[in-house]
């Protein structure tokens, strides 16, 4: 919306600069017409030179028209594979084990299981030889879950026909949006390696185990059976495997299908990961919760959200005898007074047919204007589901545990496990830690203990918001302390709908938001127009029934203002939550520097008095004691303002202010 | 436990009040403290009436429950409790042996109560002027320095010495020279000629100056301690013999000069007790390479330390005199100073026989 803005405010400043340049031109009479062009200088040159210089014709009408015809949609997407996160092996790689754990955790929810998954990477050079692929290689992605499984006559469509799916058609919070995830990832698949996607499920216990391999008719975005097996025994009740042979890169891919392993054990707490690569000992993430998140609810679009066109295609397709109850069926928030009102600001009849809507365009504007006119309730929020701030610390603990225990982080400055597999050695075996419990007595509120390093947590889960109709929340989590180095830009870890968000961070307008914020009110150092730094990691989470991502293949969030906003409320609530805690560790610190100092003289004096006076030292010693716990609280009071004056100093530097509630 | 006479029982008396004011200051929930004169340039004024430099009425508290001043309180009653064991022991010790005394390494850190002898040393100053007890009275004394020669008899602890059979060593003045110590006896001294150092006083006491001109002759060391101080000023007040000071002529010189005559700024409290307000300046003068024809190759650079104190001093309210501006504006001027011994160019014994007998002869010092 900015942009557009933007771009107006660009034609106009063009237009006025037209304005003020000083031509005469004719005021009354326009141009009169020529019949006979004058010729230009270019095409004078060409008449002057012979007829045969004249463009030949190289094709009729007719002839095109032979030429013409449907593109596929996978067709496209063979050509484009880059929108859709294939851009080369090793993104490639993540984005096919993604594709296929998005689909997993969405099912699994949906059905209601606590999701169990196995992400597996086989080298099938490793396999051949012994040795890891360097560089393109044939590898096999395996993911399986413990979902519901998937109906036999179903299988096929969903792997093998792009935009075929459950979720497009519905406004509900899913990882997956528009129904080409996997099957795109079969696509590549069999693009690469020319070999089918291998599918395993079953739906229940008693019931038969499915086994299919399944190709792409590329041309007719239609799916090819090419085995269909039912297995005797499976060792799952219900679930579903994939198997898929891609071309990928592991050696410089690995590092993102393990971060993005991490950041969705960190995002699904109630979710179990088994991580298997080649040459490496199993990971496990194991969940922190065994509470499913809320169910995300299914709703009705917004009439705020809906454009033109998809207004005449929604009248079209709507059953109802006037356009009025089309208003109030297709949409939520739209009472009869309400829809009432939006025909009367329209200038429409209530009685008109839904049908006439769809076919007149000029019409459909007027119901259009009529409904951005027009006030209405903001749509219903209670269909999100966000991790909730206790799961998201419960997320971040377990996360850190596993950090803690894989080793600190990556040559990029990254927490990752790349490196813990060279710290490993040293170590030892590393096995998985478990979650500890996040309700121990704690020295302070927020202060976790993990692995002998303290973390201060903040999670903070902003109320839902609306952007153009469309219901959205915020939250953000902090981890702050530990053992991470205190001289590094902050972690950030960009969530939407649960998923992690690793690529093209500098596009994306979570990172914009946090950027944005100033972090020194929180007394952390930033420089301008960057992460704040510190020993810190940042989790920004995105619950929406459609997260506005700015490519196909979803990895960053368009910059919506309002969904800016509230990442920025949220992330300087927990920023005021972490300078507290700041300023109190600087308080205890002080207070016990100044406590050991006058402990260490208190000996003395007292001694030193004792003796003088002849008297018994300890009851002395007793009363500056006394004093100096009384003393000391006092000073840490001024200290305290001199930290709060220092503080609101920063804050009152001139760069940008804080948007506040 | 000696028997303590009147003096050390006071003493002792204002150390342990000190004490009790902060008990009952700590018992009361209140920061305790000690108050303490403070010692520098802001806190001192020249009294013209009695032409000694005095010290003012500011005051410094210094806090215990403060970071910057807990270990200075603590150092103040470590010292006054070693000074307190001291006097009821009887016996005197130096400054540097209180500092060991007193060093110790604090509970089991590597901290000490004391690095080193800097720090205890203004402690002590700070006990003398917050308790207003002489350093002798708390049974401390600095390293001796200074010598002293001449036509009188005096008792030392007792012993009787004739310090006109002092040899060539000449007979050490102690750090404490009160009454109760050294006592004046019979003697034929016209007046008292302190220089600056040992060396000068070494040719005076070789020449038999002071049999020739009836003198007692004394040395500090350069800037005389307190002891050789408050000799010089009994010996001007009781046996009424007026003093000259001969210095190098340099601003040192002329300070040294100036500390004999109305005390220094950081023992302004004891001015009273060693001033000599009516000292004689009788040189090294400005003036003396022109009336005592001193080559200009025996003169020194000064450098721009000695500038600038010169400047100093110029604005010194004791130094106000039209004599002394004219004595230091003219070695500004002339940018060279002269050490005593400059003097020898015109023979080895000219500063004994020709130089200060002339000088006394013709009166030419500054009062």
């Amino acid at each position: 919306m900015a942009a557009k803005a933007s771009r107006v405010a660009k034609a106009d400043r063009r237009s006025r600069q037209l304005e003020l340049v000083p031509v005469a031109r004719p005021v009354a009479e326009p141009p009169a017409p020529t019949p006979v062009p004058a010729p230009g200088p270019a095409e004078d040159a060409a008449a002057g030179a012979t007829e045969s210089r004249r463009p030949k014709r190289r094709a009729t009408a007719e002839e095109m028209a032979t030429r013409q015809r449907e593109i596929s949609i996978s067709e496209f997407f063979t050509k484009n594979r880059h929108l859709l996160g294939f851009d080369n092996p090793s993104k490639a790689l993540l984005t096919t084990i993604k594709e296929a754990v998005d689909n997993s955790l969405d099912a699994c929810e949906e059905a209601g299981i606590l999701p169990e998954i196995t992400i597996g990477v086989r080298d099938l050079g490793f396999e051949a030889s012994g040795e890891l692929t360097k560089g393109e290689g044939r590898f096999v992605v395996s993911v399986e879950d413990n979902g519901p499984g998937i109906v036999k006559a179903q299988a096929p469509k969903i792997f093998g026909k792009l935009l075929y799916g459950s979720k497009f058609h519905r406004l509900k919070q899913s990882r997956g949006q528009q129904g080409i995830g996997i099957s795109a990832a079969a696509m590549y698949g069999q693009l690469t390696t020319g070999q089918p996607i291998r599918v395993v499920s079953r739906t229940g216990k008693g019931k038969p185990t499915h086994s299919f391999d399944i190709q792409i008719d590329t041309r007719k975005n239609s799916p090819v059976v090419t085995r269909d097996e039912t297995l005797d025994d499976w060792h799952q009740d219900h679930g579903t495997r994939v198997d898929l042979e891609i071309v990928a890169n592991w050696q410089s891919g690995q590092k993102f299908v393990n971060r993005y392993v991490e950041h969705t054990s960190l995002a699904n707490p109630h979710c179990t990961v088994h991580y298997l690569r080649p040459k490496q000992a199993r990971l496990s993430f194991p969940r922190a919760t065994s509470e499913l998140p809320k169910e995300a609810l299914e709703i009705r679009p917004h009439p705020h959200g809906v454009e033109l066109g998809a207004l005449m295609t929604m009248a079209g397709d709507s059953k109802s005898h006037d356009v009025k109850g089309f208003l109030q069926t297709s949409f939520s928030r739209v009472s009869a007074q309400v829809a009432g009102e939006i025909l009367k600001h329209a200038g429409l009849r209530e009685r008109m047919r839904p049908r006439e809507i769809a076919g007149d365009r000029d019409l459909a504007e007027k119901l259009h204007r009529g409904i951005q006119g027009t006030k209405i309730m903001a749509p219903p929020v209670n269909c999100l589901s966000p991790i909730g701030d206790a799961l998201m610390r419960q997320g971040l603990v377990s996360f850190l545990s596993v950090i803690e225990t894989e080793g600190p982080d990556g040559e990029d400055g990254q927490l990752d496990l790349d490196q813990a597999a060279k710290t490993k050695g040293k170590k030892g075996k590393a096995k998985p830690a478990p979650a500890p419990e996040p309700a121990e007595v704690e020295a302070e509120e927020g202060v976790e203990k993990i692995k002998g390093h303290d973390y201060f947590i903040a999670t903070v889960t902003r109320p839902p918001r609306v952007y153009r109709g469309n219901p959205f929340q915020v939250e953000v989590g902090l981890a702050h302390g530990g053992s991470w180095p205190a001289d590094r830009p902050v972690e950030l870890f960009r969530f939407a709908n649960r998923v992690p968000l690793l690529f093209q961070r500098g596009a994306c307008g979570i990172h914009e938001a946090v950027v944005k914020t100033d972090w020194r009110n929180y007394l952390l150092s930033q420089p301008k127009g960057s992460l704040p730094v510190g020993p810190m990691a940042l989790l920004v989470h995105i619950a929406s029934v459609w997260v506005p991502f700015t490519s196909e293949s979803k990895e960053a969030v368009a910059p919506y203002p309002e969904i800016i906003r509230e990442i920025q409320l949220a992330a300087q609530e927990c920023g005021r939550k972490l300078a507290a805690h700041i300023r109190k560790r600087q308080h205890a610190d002080y207070q016990a520097q100044r406590r050991s100092i006058f402990e260490l003289y208190i000996h003395e004096v007292a001694q030193a008095i004792g003796k003088i006076v002849g008297r018994s030292p300890d009851p002395i010693r007793r009363e500056f004691m006394r004093v100096a716990e009384k003393v000391t609280e006092a000073d840490l009071a001024s200290q305290d303002a001199k930290l709060e004056e220092a503080a609101e100093k920063t804050a009152r530097r001139p760069r940008r202010s804080e948007e506040d509630e | 436990m000696a028997r303590m006479d009147a003096v050390s029982k006071r003493t002792v008396g204002k150390i342990e009040k000190l004490a009790e004011s902060v008990i009952r200051a700590v018992k009361g929930g209140g920061n305790p403290f000690v108050e303490i004169p403070v010692r520098s340039l802001a806190n001192v004024r020249f009294n013209e009436k009695k032409r000694v430099v005095e010290l003012g009425n500011q005051r410094q508290k210094r806090y215990f429950f403060n970071v910057s001043m807990a270990k200075k309180f603590m150092q103040t009653f470590l010292v006054s409790d070693a000074c307190k064991e001291l006097i009821e022991s009887g016996k005197t010790t130096s400054i540097r042996d209180l500092y060991y005394i007193t060093k110790h390494s604090i509970g089991d850190t590597k901290q000490n109560t004391f690095e080193e002898q800097d720090e205890s040393d203004p402690i002590i100053e700070d006990i003398e002027v917050a308790l207003d007890a002489l350093r002798e009275e708390l049974h401390l004394f600095a390293s001796r320095k200074g010598t002293m020669v001449g036509p009188i008899t005096i008792r030392d602890s007792g012993d009787t010495i004739d310090l006109r059979r002092m040899g060539s060593g000449g007979w050490g003045v102690p750090s404490i020279v009160e009454e109760n110590v050294i006592q004046f006896g019979r003697h034929e001294a016209k007046y008292v000629l302190l220089v600056e150092k040992d060396a000068v006083w070494s040719r005076f006491n070789e020449d038999k100056f002071w049999k020739r001109q009836n003198a007692i002759i004394i040395h500090g060391g350069g800037q005389p301690p307190r002891g050789v101080r408050r000799m010089v000023q009994r010996l001007h007040r009781e046996l009424k013999l007026p003093v000259y000071v001969l210095v190098d002529n340099d601003p040192w010189g002329f300070y040294i000069y100036s500390v004999v005559k109305q005390g220094s700024i950081n023992l302004a409290f004891e001015s009273m007790r060693m001033a000599v307000p009516d000292a004689r300046f009788i040189g090294l003068s400005s003036f003396d390479k022109v009336t005592y024809k001193l080559p200009s190759n025996v003169a020194i650079k000064m450098d721009d330390g000695d500038v600038a104190r010169a400047r100093q001093m110029l604005a010194y309210p004791w130094f106000q005199a039209k004599q002394w501006q004219a004595e230091i504006q003219e070695m500004v001027k002339s940018g060279v100073k002269y050490e005593l011994e400059a003097l020898s160019r015109r023979g080895i014994s000219f500063i004994t026989e020709e130089y200060l007998p002339t000088k006394l002869k013709e009166k030419d010092w500054i009062a």
